[in-house]
């Protein structure tokens, strides 16, 4: 395989005329465009395009109304929570029927197959598509979010960013910080078929957002 | 081949099929325009990913070395290809060093370029493709009809018949039992798969990390289920810097779909680390050049390499929304198809290619990288008449534009010419149209005009003869 | 008021096929007070040959065109494809050419698309014409996406009296002319012209107007052979009408 990268870089500096190191000329900088929303016009923003998407939003006021509105929908079924301390300081994890605290990749993805709900926060939330921001680590494993049918995230208002720009700012080099940050933006979906619109089709067919507005008037 | 496929007929001919493709790439091209119209920068942003392109191009050995070192860095690996048949050896070998039977894949345009599952399933290796259209197709033995709605030409009737056939279910039209059909036969392979296989649409080189874009969950299950991911790209789908997605995913999702970001947009940039739960143990990029090599030559050409394969062009191409995407030779179908397709294969594998557009140029004006398409095809135009001339055919057409250039340079005999063409035309009452013609002139190009319509005779007066008149 | 000399290059198709349009277009400009030079050494912009891959043939056409309008101040076109040749495609032709790529350079801001000049030029956008009809715009596609004309005929023909404009859906959609694609791939070309008279249907016009005879040739071919009563008309020849 070797010999494969030899050949193919050559090929690729011959084709072009470059030396093996030379430096290409310098890049302009990225091309942000910034949004300066406050924090109540973010959670509005959110909300909206959240809306769009199927998505259905909760707005709360405090933590404890996060886990009773969790608690609602739940509605006595099983669900996997992930190991983030927001979660446990909401309370969330101490609902019954809330499997948490999974360490191990098989114990996780088993409880993932038959879990009704996957309950999640999110690094981030995107006001203007209305997404969540994932990033894997010790905090969040990836299948929570992606094998239960339904995924409930709980975010901060706080934590709703405007855009994508405003991400990346913040974010030059999410490979910095994990090996999967993933932008998730309504429920799975195809239209593969005539066209036809279905939910839900190998991702959770419905989402749900507790944004969290502590403090916000 | 020499000329267009006899399928091309067929169909056009087909009502059913003509509404499908229609209606398919109407609605996308109506969702594209919408989300485009509420971006104020969009042209600003095709410039800037146009220019990143260029420049990733331009230097592009440069960026995939970067590339490495950051996969490097973060646990994963590089592995070059030089074409179809090396893919297929590395996955075949490390399938077999890590006993793996069951491979899941998610959609990739460059998995099909390569046939890589055909290649898989003669040494026993099951790989699924686990995108609902792509596993439709799998299914039916049929390549994809469009690069983002592949079974845009299949009915929920051929649907449910295959289902039945291959799975072995009671015969379901509703779409959305289909689905859930479709869903528990998958998720089982998710949770089996040994290896998972993607393509990329973008490859980062400041951070060795791949992007993928999906709307299904399928990409997502596919890179964090199985215990192996294996990103399968060709060497163009580069770009420099994670910043620049700002300017890329903000072009894909709206001009593919009209979606301002389809729903899962992963940044994956190696194996599981540290503390994470989960997420694979093993990151393989495979970067293939087949061919690609040879359109870096020419500086012209390089920009069919910027494309990042939206199906805009095809969508908005009035002859791809007749012809579907099974009449072209290749696995690249429309009109980024039909540059990259001579420019890859040689032009006089199919002289016809390049020629089968009107050069309405609709596919340049909505390309979210800029591609020159119709530039490119008159290029090609030139490359295949020389390409004729070399291998001694088509001189009746020569001879017909040599003839033609000559007139054109003296007037007085193209007035001349044209005067008898006037007399020796036939002539219908009432000054209408011809609507047929005299059999020894129904040949060639005469009879393929009057095939479908009816043909202006020849003035009885040219401009220069009423010209003259208007003067005295 | 305008004033000044005016050259005329009908193209060939005009020439010799649809001379109405050529004159259409000389009596407008004479109504506003120009002057109208015909160049009677004119043939054809090379576009052809060019389209078809015979770059050498199209040079030989081209440099015809050039030598023969080379002194014109304003060359007034009845068609946006042959403009765009000349404005557009010359360079390509002559990119090895540094002598003949600077003369069609020097050409190439002085040709007009015909509602071009009379706008941009004339500065007129009512010519004082009436044309009974309920029409509707086929945009031709040189016209609109290398020449970026759309609302240009579209002002000029609301000032038209007597003419009611109807937008089609696909007004924006190639016609299926393409030069030699109309008789190298007949089947996919009919199917073309057939959507499109299918979007002019459902607009109940009785009338199709561009600025391509090319375009109208087509159309009005397929509508023909269907034995539909719609009629295709050139802009000129509306603003010509009285």
């Amino acid at each position: 395989m070797n010999d494969s990268r030899a050949a193919v870089l050559d090929r690729v500096r011959a084709a072009l005329g470059r030396k093996p190191g030379q430096q290409p000329p310098p890049l302009p900088p990225a091309l942000f465009s910034e949004r300066n929303l406050t924090t109540p016009e973010r959670v509005e923003l959110f909300v909206q395009q959240f809306e769009k998407l199927n998505g259905k939003p909760v707005r709360v006021r405090s933590r404890s109304d996060a886990a009773a509105a969790v608690r609602d929908l739940m509605n006595g079924q099983i669900a996997v929570a992930s190991n983030a301390p927001s979660l446990s300081e909401c309370g969330i994890t101490d609902l019954a029927g809330v499997q948490h605290g999974f360490t191990s990749r098989d114990d996780l993805r088993a409880a993932c197959t038959t879990a009704a709900f996957g309950i999640t926060s999110a690094t981030y939330a995107l006001a203007d598509t209305g997404s969540f921001v994932m990033l894997a680590g010790r905090e969040e494993a990836r299948l929570i979010s992606l094998l239960p049918p339904v995924h409930i995230g709980v975010i901060p208002a706080s934590g709703i960013l405007a855009s994508l720009d405003e991400l990346f700012m913040r974010v030059p080099k999410p490979a910095d910080r994990t090996s999967s940050m993933v932008l998730i933006t309504g429920p799975s979906r195809t239209a593969d078929i005539e066209q036809i619109l279905v939910r839900g089709v190998h991702g959770p067919g419905e989402i749900y957002a507790v944004i969290v507005e502590e403090g916000e008037q | 081949m020499n000329t267009a496929p006899i399928k091309i007929k067929q169909t056009i001919a087909d009502t059913d099929l003509q509404k499908a493709i229609y209606t398919a790439t109407g609605r996308l091209m109506a969702h594209r325009a919408t989300s485009t119209d509420h971006l104020p920068e969009y042209q600003e942003l095709r410039t800037a990913a146009h220019e990143l392109k260029r420049h990733t191009i331009d230097n592009l050995d440069y960026y995939i070395e970067q590339f490495e070192q950051n996969v490097s860095a973060h646990g994963g690996k590089v592995v070059f290809c030089n074409d179809a048949a090396e893919v297929a050896d590395f996955v075949l070998g490390l399938a077999k060093e890590r006993q793996a039977h069951l491979i899941v894949k998610s959609k990739s345009m460059t998995t099909e370029e390569i046939d890589l599952n055909e290649r898989l399933e003669h040494h026993e290796l099951e790989s699924v493709e686990t995108d609902l259209g792509e596993y439709i197709l799998q299914l039916a033995h049929q390549r994809p009809y469009h690069i983002v709605a592949p079974a845009l030409h299949m009915t929920r009737y051929e649907v449910a018949d295959l289902f039945t056939e291959k799975l072995g279910v009671e015969n379901e039209v509703v779409i959305e039992k289909q689905t859930k059909i479709a869903r528990g036969v998958l998720r089982e392979k998710f949770l089996a798969a040994d290896i998972g296989i993607t393509g990329a649409n973008f490859l980062i080189a400041d951070s060795g990390a791949v992007v993928v874009v999906e709307n299904e969950g399928n990409a997502r299950l596919t890179t964090s289920a199985p215990k192996i991911h294996i990103a399968i790209a060709g060497i163009e789908k580069l770009i420099p810097r994670a910043t620049d997605l700002v300017v890329f995913l903000k072009l894909l999702g709206r001009s593919a779909t009209g979606q301002a970001l389809t729903v899962y947009t992963s940044f994956l940039s190696g194996p599981r680390r540290g503390e994470e739960v989960d997420g694979p143990d093993e990151f393989y990029i495979v970067l293939l050049d087949g061919g690609r090599t040879k359109l870096l030559v020419d500086a012209e050409k390089r920009e069919s390499l910027f494309c990042i394969r939206c199906g805009a062009c095809l969508n908005h191409c009035p002859v791809y929304r007749k012809i579907g995407g099974h009449n072209y030779p290749w696995i690249y179908s429309g009109p980024i198809g039909k540059i990259i397709t001579p420019q890859f294969h040689g032009v006089m594998e199919d002289p016809w290619l390049p020629f089968a557009s009107s050069l309405c140029g609709a596919c340049a004006e909505v390309c979210p990288v800029k591609i020159d398409i119709p530039k490119q095809l008159l290029q090609l135009r030139a490359e295949v008449s020389e390409g004729k001339k070399s291998g001694g055919t088509g001189s009746s057409e020569r001879r017909g534009f040599h003839l033609y250039a000559w007139l054109m340079r003296h007037p007085g005999l193209f007035r001349l010419f044209g005067r008898l063409g006037a007399k020796m035309a036939p002539r219908p009452d009432g000054g209408g149209w011809i609507h047929r013609l005299p059999g020894f002139m129904n040949v060639g190009p005469l009879r393929s005009w009057m095939q479908e319509r009816d043909l202006p005779p020849p003035a009885p007066k040219s401009f220069h003869d009423l010209w003259k008149e208007r003067r005295k | 008021m305008p004033s000044g000399r005016v050259s005329l290059f009908v193209t060939c198709i005009v020439d010799q096929v649809f001379p109405s349009v050529g004159i259409a277009m000389a009596d407008v400009l004479e109504r506003l007070g120009y002057q109208i030079d015909f160049p009677e050494a004119q043939t054809c912009c090379g576009q052809p040959a060019f389209n078809s891959g015979y770059r050498e043939d199209a040079r030989k056409v081209a440099r015809h065109f050039l030598k023969v309008f080379r002194d014109c101040e304003y060359i007034v076109v009845p068609s946006g494809s042959c403009t765009a040749m000349i404005s557009h495609h010359y360079e390509d032709i002559f990119q090895d050419d540094a002598a003949m790529l600077r003369t069609s350079h020097e050409m190439a801001p002085r040709v007009y698309e015909f509602s071009r000049f009379l706008l941009e030029v004339a500065k007129v956008d009512d010519v004082g014409a009436r044309y009974d009809a309920t029409a509707t715009y086929h945009d031709s596609c040189h016209a609109l996406r290398e020449l970026h004309i759309k609302d240009g005929p579209r002002r000029l023909l609301a000032n038209v009296r007597g003419l009611t404009l109807r937008e089609m859906d696909a007004a924006q959609e190639c016609c299926g002319f393409g030069g030699t694609f109309s008789v190298k791939f007949p089947e996919i070309s009919g199917a073309m012209a057939r959507t499109k008279i299918d979007s002019i249907l459902r607009t109940q016009a009785d009338t199709v107007v561009s600025i391509d005879s090319s375009c109208l040739m087509q159309l009005e071919g397929a509508i023909r052979r269907a034995g539909l009563p719609i009629r295709t008309v050139h802009l000129a020849e509306v603003l010509a009408s009285r």
